[in-house]
């Protein structure tokens, strides 16, 4: 006799299915969301134990607080100048997506992204990176690029196509690469590139040198295979690694709670693997750079990897392919209780004495002023439906690094 | 100069490169202290260290995704997957990411790596341990796909894929590691030892990639194969005392068409032959190209002789494989037609 009891005794199974707080019409509301005060969340030693941090997965490390004021353990890094470089940094990114958005409104080019809510995060990581470091980002990391002094006009001309493009128009508009910079060529594909960052970081480390690498995801992508693959990979040989994930919410049309599962939080996940997992206000500049500060030197310390997961909000569409008034509230991200990341390092700034309203709003206006000048160069090399273009030829290179007879057949076909 | 195994040939190859060349590493799943479950990777940690010849986590996709970063790096790592049937978790790695990263990042970063795996039945391996995915790469732009015959290009070959600036796809027909395999299952197994091809040179040498070789000269008919089917095409021919031209074409892309074209238009009539599935397979290629090239000169139509459309089979082993015997009827119809 069997004592399993009978199947029915517990009545039917039923499937969950997470839902959001609140859809189209509703009132936002971000009740759910735990807010540690700015200040509150100790700063342990780089070579802790992960065993004896597991608490900093669950909360959310911050620096300015409501005043505006830098508070706690994480404050005090970054001089007046490199904060002003940092809000210029946001602004100019936020300037540069504008631009770009009503481009491709006006049939300049097929798609846009952009950062809108997001800047501080891949603006204040990049400034914790050293040279010959290694980003293997997403497509929405371009602060850092625009951090480290890549040029606009290149950035422009891959969005357009035209005839400078670097890329020679095989790529999606943004899809951006540049070795020198630092910036893994970006694929479009979700996740791939958080394994390929591992294995970059444990070639460097074969290699006993000091350069380390940054891997990139989104919330949502955290559900693909490889995002846990590069968690067993990073942990089994220690490899020298950022792993970054940016929490904004939301995944085109999917609320977070779809990836996320039963785990508390994305930082959670690394804690089955025994890597260190720190949460962070995405939207505080001083408190994303302090904590890439930490996750930096932890791996170039050959301590091994971390995983940061950076707390915020796309407040834009996911794409100019997208309208997310379709699945959330409009004014949703008005709601967002983390604010915005370029107002709170401004009214830092004021709140610091090195900074005023004027000059802000002068900023501003000579942000765009170069902004203008630089589309108005890229578009002097075309667009992506007018003026000069990748030739035809173009498209059979680089496909291998000599080309094969097929590949010479076909171009011959196709007479270019 | 010396008799090798395929598997002796292959570990070779990589001792060699390993020596050469600081940036080659070598991983995967059991391939550090044991040495692979075919022991091909062998005594490599134990000579290298274990930075440099390692064991990997049972995830393709990390192995994959993960050697893609280490050539972006600078790095040129070999890595085994266990066995061809366990490579799907690393096709979107494969096809998406090392395929197109020269392409798309403008040759920015590239991604020399070599991917091995065993391919192809005849050891009773039900069908997780005996596919033949070799369309399921060739079918993608950016790949080299290569599939030795014998120990000694299985040598030469490897070492040039290693060098290769581009991915390489490496398929090892399993069956053939330790002999060759005419697909007479039931005689016994002829070792490397007594094969003419089992004759391996010492040191560093290649056999290029893209070139195929005429295995025998024959005037009546060509067969085009690769792998295992180099040999059942031997026996098919001699059985049927047909003279057979033989191309065993080594390199499945980029493809040696000039060879195939020569000698099909000398002979005018062409039999493909591959242990994978039918529909869609590489023969459907081979078949293709021929009528394209060749339509004028032929006196029959392509045949193709494969795998059944069906997954590979435990018990049904030799029902499944292309053999000799129909394979020999192929070649005797198409003779005929």
């Amino acid at each position: 006799m069997s004592d399993n009891g009978s199947p029915g005794e517990f009545g039917p199974l039923s499937l969950h299915v997470p839902e959001p707080a609140v859809r189209p019409g509703g009132s936002p509301d971000f009740s759910n969301v735990e807010i540690d005060e700015a200040g509150a969340i100790r700063r342990p030693e780089v070579d802790a134990n992960p065993e004896d941090i597991r608490d900093l997965a669950f909360s959310i490390i911050r620096v300015l607080n409501r005043d505006g004021e830098a508070v706690g353990p994480w404050a005090g890094l970054l001089t007046d100048a490199q904060l002003i470089e940092g809000l210029r940094h946001m602004m100019l990114l936020r300037t540069f997506d504008a631009r770009m958005q009503i481009a491709q409104r006006q049939g300049k080019t097929s798609f846009y992204m952009q950062h809108l809510g997001e800047e501080a995060v891949s603006c204040a990581f990049r400034k914790a990176l050293s040279p010959g470091d290694m980003n293997f980002p997403t497509y929405r990391q371009a602060g850092l690029l625009i951090a480290d002094d890549y040029p606009m006009v290149e950035m422009m001309c891959q969005i357009y196509s035209n005839e400078r493009d670097p890329l020679k128009g095989r790529q999606l508009p943004i899809m951006y690469s540049s070795k020198e910079h630092g910036f893994f060529s970006i694929s479009g594909n979700l996740a791939t590139q958080y394994i390929q960052a591992v294995g970059w970081a444990m070639a460097s480390a074969i290699k006993q040198d000091n350069k380390i690498a940054a891997a990139w995801i989104g919330d949502g992508s955290t559900a693909e295979s490889d995002f846990h693959a590069s968690l067993v990979f990073a942990s089994t040989y220690k490899a020298p690694v950022v792993l970054n994930i940016v929490n904004n919410q939301w995944a085109i049309s999917t609320f977070q709670g779809i990836a996320r599962g039963g785990s508390g939080t994305f930082a959670a996940r690394g804690l089955g693997f025994g890597i260190p997992a720190l949460r962070v206000d995405g939207n505080d500049y001083l408190a994303v750079y302090a904590v890439a500060k930490w996750a930096t030197e932890r791996a170039r310390r050959n301590l091994g990897p971390t995983l940061i997961e950076y707390v915020t909000y796309r407040a834009g569409a996911h794409s100019t392919s997208d309208d997310p008034s379709a699945y959330r509230p409009k004014t949703e991200s008005d709601a967002w209780p983390l604010g915005d990341p370029v107002i709170r390092l401004k009214n830092h700034l004021i709140g610091r004495g090195v900074w005023t309203d004027d000059r802000h709003k002068q900023t501003e206006a000579e942000i765009l002023d170069t902004v203008v000048a630089a589309q108005k160069e890229a578009e002097s090399f075309g667009t992506l439906h007018a003026g000069g273009k990748p030739s035809a030829r173009d498209m059979f290179e680089g496909v291998y690094e000599e080309m094969p007879p097929h590949l010479r057949r076909q171009r011959q076909q196709a007479g270019v | 100069m010396s008799r090798k195994t395929m598997i002796e040939a292959i570990r070779d190859a990589m001792d060699i490169m390993m020596e050469r060349d600081d940036n080659v590493v070598v991983f995967g799943e059991d391939v550090g202290f044991f040495g692979g479950v075919f022991r091909c990777t062998q005594g490599l940690q134990a000579k290298y260290g274990k930075t440099r010849c390692f064991d990997a986590p049972i995830s393709e996709a990390g192995i994959v995704g993960a050697a893609i970063g280490m050539a972006a790096y600078g790095l040129r790592p070999c890595v085994e997957i266990q066995f061809a049937d366990y490579v799907y978790p690393a096709y979107d790695q494969i096809v998406s990411e090392a395929a197109r990263l020269r392409y798309r990042s403008n040759g920015d970063f590239t991604c020399p790596v070599v991917m091995r795996m065993p391919v192809g039945g005849g050891i009773f391996g039900g069908q997780t341990h005996s596919q033949s995915p070799e369309a399921l790469f060739t079918h993608v732009s950016g790949l080299k796909v290569v599939v030795p015959s014998n120990p000694h290009d299985a040598k030469g070959l490897l070492i040039a894929a290693i060098e290769d600036p581009d991915p390489v796809i490496f398929l090892e027909p399993k069956r053939l590691y330790n002999g060759p395999f005419d697909g007479h299952y039931d005689r016994p197994v002829t070792p490397w030892s007594k094969h003419e091809l089992g004759e391996v040179p010492d040191g560093h040498y290649t056999v290029p990639l893209g070139k195929a070789i005429k295995r025998r000269e024959g005037s009546q008919l060509t067969i085009l194969a690769y792998g295992t089917m180099v040999y059942v095409a031997q026996a098919a021919a001699e059985e049927q005392s047909i003279d057979a031209e033989i191309i065993d074409l080594r390199t499945l892309l980029p493809l040696d068409l000039e060879t195939i074209i020569e000698s099909v238009s000398k002979t005018g009539r062409c039999v493909v032959v591959h242990e994978a599935t039918l529909t869609s397979g590489f023969g459907a290629e081979l078949a293709a190209l021929v009528q394209e090239h060749c339509f004028y000169k032929l006196e029959a139509p392509v045949a193709r002789v494969t795998g059944w459309d069906t997954p590979y089979p435990h018990a049904q082993e030799w029902d499944y494989f292309p053999g000799p015997v129909r394979l020999g009827r192929a070649l005797v119809e198409t003779l005929e037609g």
